[in-house]
Parts: structure tokens; C-alpha cells; sequence
């Protein structure tokens, strides 16, 4: 099951001692009388992949949307490098150092796919409203700057080749990469990837499965996930949700063992 | 709504494979150009200003006097295609904004008080700052709540005036002294073409060379990094704001340079009705500059340019075509409003992208290129393939 990794897997036990980069701990979110998480904690190492799994509606897009500020807590702390973090708002977000590709691909459909990695660098700008109006020196080469790392990006991802074309002309599964370059550009330390395996065929899953390894040099990865095969061969440790709880936490190996995963995550699956 | 989505892509591909062959007649075009995007703005501008001197100096007092009115339904029209097109955020209360432009000008514009020029930008700050206000509170409106919402400005604006009647005109308005040209001036345009320079004639030059200047700053801006993010939070809100942007600070934004236009288009306005009434700025102009920004292209400064003529230019046309077929006075005057409902359902069922989009779709490469956009990725692609 496991795939020859392009990084060494850290031993389960390191993973753990590392002191987190970010921490989910003791998160509760109630809808009405509907309770979505209920003592939801996580920590999530630097340069690790984290993968969040778990069955329709186990409240895995939920943890997401607290992590970036949508949804608040109605208890429960978040912490980013061991500070907790209050007030967490969507703009913070990308300024803290955390990236987020969204579920569909949420592409800016009237930018070109330059434009739209632009967007994403955009917390490196450094030109303001007054340059801009002029037109001044000043400007010019702030896009400029944006824009090299833009086609970098999109460079890195393989997708340059689009760079002046419009999202909703491309192939899906190059949108998904667009995104991904978009969320990248920003240079997180972490980033959070929701379901980015959807849609892709099997081949373009195995390469995404390598990119995420690589990415890990350079940020911590998480990952909410439907495809059991791209979990488990990515990640170095996973939290399984069911019904707003978390049911087991750690390597995938023990995960993929531990019955109460098996009654609700591929017990379901396999009766499907 | 895929097929214009998908057009302007299309010509993307047809220009990289001429990219690829060699330079077209755009792309040779284009070398000439100043590198800059302020030089090629500033170039625009100054082709604009030699037109301006020749149709002005060509025309009889009575164009000048349609070219004046033309220069303040442009100033706001630029502004409005930037805030509904870029940013998407409908207004119904631009004309309102314009009010608040001309009379501030009539307050403060005395023959011997402040020079014009002050005046003008106190009455593009003043907006902005109503702007800001107005701007704060639409940030958190969509679609058709924003469209009531400025439409209720719109409609209460113009009450302030009678209301305040002692203060403001009430009814019957404010004069506004027209400001007499210059002696610096008469001697420049006489040196030019050996005219003399009436009234018309000076506050056409005065709205036209504002309306330029509109237009360049707002070319600078759309082209730049904040163009960019008014777009994108006009595409998706979500992922705007996981790029860092602060919705509602770009919205407010975007509001209140818009304001700043219609301010300044009210200023021009004023100097040229020469009054500043309540029934000038119903919402019958609101609604006219949104229609000249839709049927000249929504979010295209040339769309912008083009719509006022329209709103200027067809009227006095249409009554003519009525008149030569027979129609009496009234109703020739009376066929104008139907025509111009007809155009503007017509534009939005066959043509959404309005007159740009259709010249855009005749004449590949059209309007493309005049930002650092098409420039500097060529560069980019053809570095790397040397």
C-alpha cells in the first residue's frame, strides 16, 4: 500500500513530539441544535501532511471552515506556532501564512489564469492605491514582481502554458492545478486542501500524491480527503471524523486498522 | 453567458500562434508603444486632447454645447463601468452623487472667489467622502438590495435640496455663474485656429480635458494591482478573501473612486447647465448613465465613452427620424424614451457585453494589449523559448 515517498516518512513518534504549527483543541460547533463538532482537537506538525477523512457529513468541511475563520467555534482554541489565535477572520488568513484551495475550484472567471495567481500572491505587494493611480515606476514593478511569481507558480504546477487563457476555457484538472498555483503563490507555511483529488483521474491523482510529498519541505499540508488511496500513501498522520467526533488519530497504518474507523469510514464503504 | 466568457479566449489562442510566426499588425503596432503603462495611458490621453482641439475648433457652437454636455455624462459613466463592471456593484444613486457634485460647485463658485479648477476638487472630494458613506453601507448589500438601496439615495438627494430650500434653491435650483475663459486661454485657442473662444466653447474644452484626465487615472487603476482585486472580488468573494483581500475596505473603495466621478461630473455638469436643480438629477439620469454603461460594454472605459455618446448624441436623432416620417413635435420628442428601452433590452438579450464586446468579437485583438497584461507574459514565454 504504501508508495515509495519522495521524502523520508519521519517516525510516527517524532511527528508527535514536534511542536505543533497549528492546533485545533477541544473545537465545538453547534448548528441550532445540530452539534457538527464536538471536541475536535488536531495538531498538526511542521512539514507534515495531515489528512482529515471521514464519511459524508462527519463535519470534515466544518474543521476546515474553523481553521480559516468562516465558522466560529462555539468553544474550543486554536493555536498557530503555540500562540493561540483569537478573532481568526478569512483576510487574516492568508497574512498569517495559511493557504486554502476551496472544494469547487473557486476561480476568478473573468481574470486570466495569470491574473488569478496574481490574486493569490497578492500579501507580497508592496505597491499602494497612489502608485497605482498615477501609474507610477513604483507600480509597474510590483506587477511586474507579481507576476514572475505568478508564472513561477504556475511554472512549478505545469500549467504556464495557460497562463493568458481564461479559467472556464481550461480542463477541469487544470483548473484544480490553476487553484492550486493560486494557493501556493502565497508561499503558506500551511495549507489546506479540500478534496483536491476530486475530479482527477488516476494518473493525475498519483502526481498530485508526489506533489503534496514535495510540498512538504517547504509547509505543512492538510488535507481533507474522499479517495482512501491518495490518503493513505500521503499522509503522516490522519484524523478521522465521525458524526462531529474524532474516532482515531495517528499514522495511517494504524488508522487503516483501528475498528472504529473501519465501522465508520470503510465498513461504510465496503458495504457500498 | 459561455460564449462571450469564451470569446476573448479564443482570440487569446489566435495571437500566441501569431506571437509564435511573427509579430501581426497589433503586435508590430504594439512595439511603438511606450513600455510604461503610465506612457501609453499618457500617449492615449494626448491622442485624445489633439482630437478634442480638432472636433472642437471644427464644430459650430451648438456641437460644442453637445460636446460639453457629452464630457459630464462620460466623466460619469467612466466611473460608474468601474464600479458596476470591475467591482460588480450596481448604483442607482450616481445621479444623486452628481447632485452632490454641482452643488457643492454652486456653493462655492463666485466670480471672484476660488479658482475653478479648486472648486472642482473640493466637489470630487466632497463626493467621495458621501461616497465613503453611501459605499460603507452598500458593501454589505447585493444585487437587487443594492440597486433599492441607491435607488432610495437617489430619490432622497434631490429632496435635501427643496428641503433646504433657503439654503440650496429649492425648486427652481441654484444658479452657478459660469466661469468666463481666461485671457491665456482665448490667446491659445486664437493662435490655433485663429477662433474666438465663446463660453460654449471654454467649458467644453474644461469638461472634455477633466473627462481625459478621468479617464487616465481610471486606465492606470483598472490596469494595475487594484483593478485586478476589484475584479476578483467582484468574481468570487470566497477565495478573495483567502488571497488576504478585505472585501468590504475594496468595495468601499471602489465606491468612492466612483463617487469621486460622478462629483466631478456633477461639477462639470453644474458650469455648464449654469444651475443646479432638483429636477436635473432624477432618477431618470441614474438610470441613463447605467444604460450608457451597459450598451457601450460594462467595464470598458471606451464602452464608457461610447454610451455617453449615445445618451447625447441619439435623442436629438431619433426626433429627426420621427419628424421626417411624419410624427408632430410630441410625439417625434416622445419616440426617443421607447428607443432607447428597445436598445437597451436589445443589447442585454443579443449583446450582453455591449458595443466593446461586439467590436471585440468583429476585430480580433481589439482593446487587448493596452495593459501590462498581454506585454510582459509575451516577454515572459519568449525569453523562455530563446
Amino acid at each position: 500500500m504504501t508508495e515509495p515517498r519522495p521524502d523520508p516518512v519521519p517516525p510516527p513518534g517524532a511527528v508527535r513530539t514536534a511542536a505543533p504549527l497549528f492546533a485545533v483543541d477541544g473545537v465545538e460547533v453547534r448548528f441550532g441544535g445540530l452539534v457538527a463538532l464536538d471536541d475536535v482537537s488536531l495538531a498538526v506538525a511542521p512539514g507534515s501532511v495531515h489528512g482529515v477523512i471521514g464519511p459524508n457529513g462527519a463535519g470534515k468541511t466544518t474543521l476546515f471552515n474553523v481553521c480559516c475563520g468562516f465558522v466560529r467555534p462555539d468553544a474550543g482554541t486554536l493555536s498557530w506556532h503555540g500562540e493561540p489565535v483569537r478573532d481568526l477572520r478569512p483576510h487574516k488568513l492568508a497574512g498569517t501564512g495559511i493557504a486554502r484551495t476551496l472544494q469547487g475550484v473557486g476561480l476568478f472567471r473573468g481574470l486570466t489564469v495569470t491574473e488569478n495567481v496574481m490574486i493569490g500572491a497578492d500579501r507580497h505587494r508592496r505597491a499602494g492605491f497612489g502608485s497605482a493611480l498615477l501609474a507610477l515606476r513604483r507600480s509597474d514593478r510590483d506587477e511586474r514582481a507579481l507576476r514572475d511569481r505568478a508564472l513561477a507558480a504556475l511554472d512549478e504546477l505545469g500549467a504556464a502554458h495557460y497562463a493568458d487563457r481564461l479559467p472556464g476555457s481550461l480542463p477541469y484538472p487544470v483548473q484544480k492545478r490553476v487553484a492550486l498555483a493560486r494557493a501556493l503563490v502565497a508561499e503558506p507555511e500551511m495549507l489546506l486542501l479540500d478534496e483536491p483529488a476530486s475530479g482527477l483521474g488516476e494518473d493525475e491523482m498519483a502526481e498530485l500524491g508526489a506533489l503534496i510529498r514535495t510540498l512538504t519541505a517547504r509547509m505543512a499540508v492538510v488535507l481533507v480527503e474522499h479517495h482512501m488511496d491518495l490518503v493513505m500513501s500521503v499522509c503522516d498522520r490522519i484524523t478521522v471524523l465521525d458524526f462531529g467526533k474524532v474516532v482515531a488519530d495517528g499514522p495511517p497504518d494504524e488508522v487503516r486498522d483501528d475498528p472504529a474507523v473501519v465501522d465508520a469510514y470503510l465498513g461504510e464503504e465496503a458495504v457500498q | 453567458m459561455a460564449a462571450p466568457a469564451n470569446s476573448p479566449t479564443r482570440s487569446d489562442a489566435a495571437e500566441t500562434v501569431e506571437d509564435a510566426t511573427g509579430p501581426g499588425r497589433f503586435g508590430r503596432l504594439r512595439r511603438w508603444l511606450p513600455k510604461s503603462v503610465l506612457g501609453r495611458h499618457a500617449l492615449l490621453a494626448l491622442v485624445g486632447l489633439v482630437v478634442l482641439v480638432l472636433v472642437l475648433e471644427a464644430t459650430p457652437p451648438f456641437a460644442n454645447s453637445q460636446f460639453a454636455t457629452m464630457s459630464y455624462y462620460a466623466i460619469a459613466a467612466a466611473g460608474l463601468t468601474v464600479l458596476t463592471g470591475l467591482n460588480g456593484q450596481i448604483s442607482l444613486g450616481h445621479g444623486a452623487l452628481m447632485a452632490v457634485g454641482a452643488y457643492t460647485t454652486g456653493l462655492l463658485l463666485t466670480p471672484d472667489g476660488l479658482p475653478l479648477v479648486v472648486v472642482m476638487v473640493i466637489a470630487a472630494v466632497v463626493t467621495a467622502l458621501v461616497g465613503v458613506v453611501v459605499g460603507a453601507a452598500a458593501s454589505r448589500l447585493h444585487g437587487p438590495y443594492l440597486a433599492g438601496a441607491t435607488l432610495a439615495f437617489a430619490i432622497a438627494v434631490p429632496g435635501l435640496a427643496i428641503y433646504f430650500h433657503d439654503f440650496l434653491g429649492g425648486e427652481q435650483g441654484m444658479q452657478i455663474t459660469a466661469p468666463r475663459p481666461p485671457a491665456w486661454f482665448s490667446d491659445a485657442v486664437y493662435f490655433l485656429s485663429a477662433n474666438e473662444t465663446s463660453g460654449v466653447k471654454f467649458l467644453a474644452y474644461v469638461g472634455w480635458v477633466t473627462a481625459l484626465l478621468v479617464l487616465l487615472l481610471l486606465a492606470n487603476l483598472c490596469s494595475s494591482r487594484v483593478g485586478r482585486v476589484w475584479r476578483a472580488v467582484r468574481d468570487d468573494e470566497v477565495a478573495a478573501e483567502l488571497a488576504g483581500i478585505k472585501l468590504g475596505r475594496v468595495r468601499v473603495l471602489a465606491f468612492t473612486v466612483s463617487a469621486a466621478c460622478a462629483g466631478l461630473a456633477g461639477a462639470v455638469l453644474g458650469v455648464v447647465v449654469r444651475l443646479a436643480a432638483p429636477s436635473g438629477f432624477t432618477i431618470v439620469l441614474s438610470i441613463g448613465l447605467l444604460t450608457a454603461v451597459v450598451v457601450g460594454g460594462l467595464g470598458s472605459l471606451t464602452g464608457a465613452l461610447l454610451g455617453s455618446a449615445l445618451l447625447v448624441f441619439l435623442p436629438p436623432a431619433i426626433t429627426d427620424v420621427g419628424t421626417s416620417i411624419g410624427l408632430d413635435d410630441v410625439q417625434a420628442a416622445q419616440l426617443a424614451p421607447l428607443v432607447y428601452g428597445a436598445v437597451l433590452v436589445l443589447v442585454m438579450l443579443l449583446a450582453p457585453s455591449g458595443a466593446v464586446g461586439i467590436a471585440k468579437r468583429l476585430v480580433p485583438g481589439f482593446g487587448r494589449g493596452r495593459g501590462l497584461r498581454g506585454r510582459s507574459s509575451r516577454d515572459h514565454h519568449s525569453t523562455r523559448r530563446s
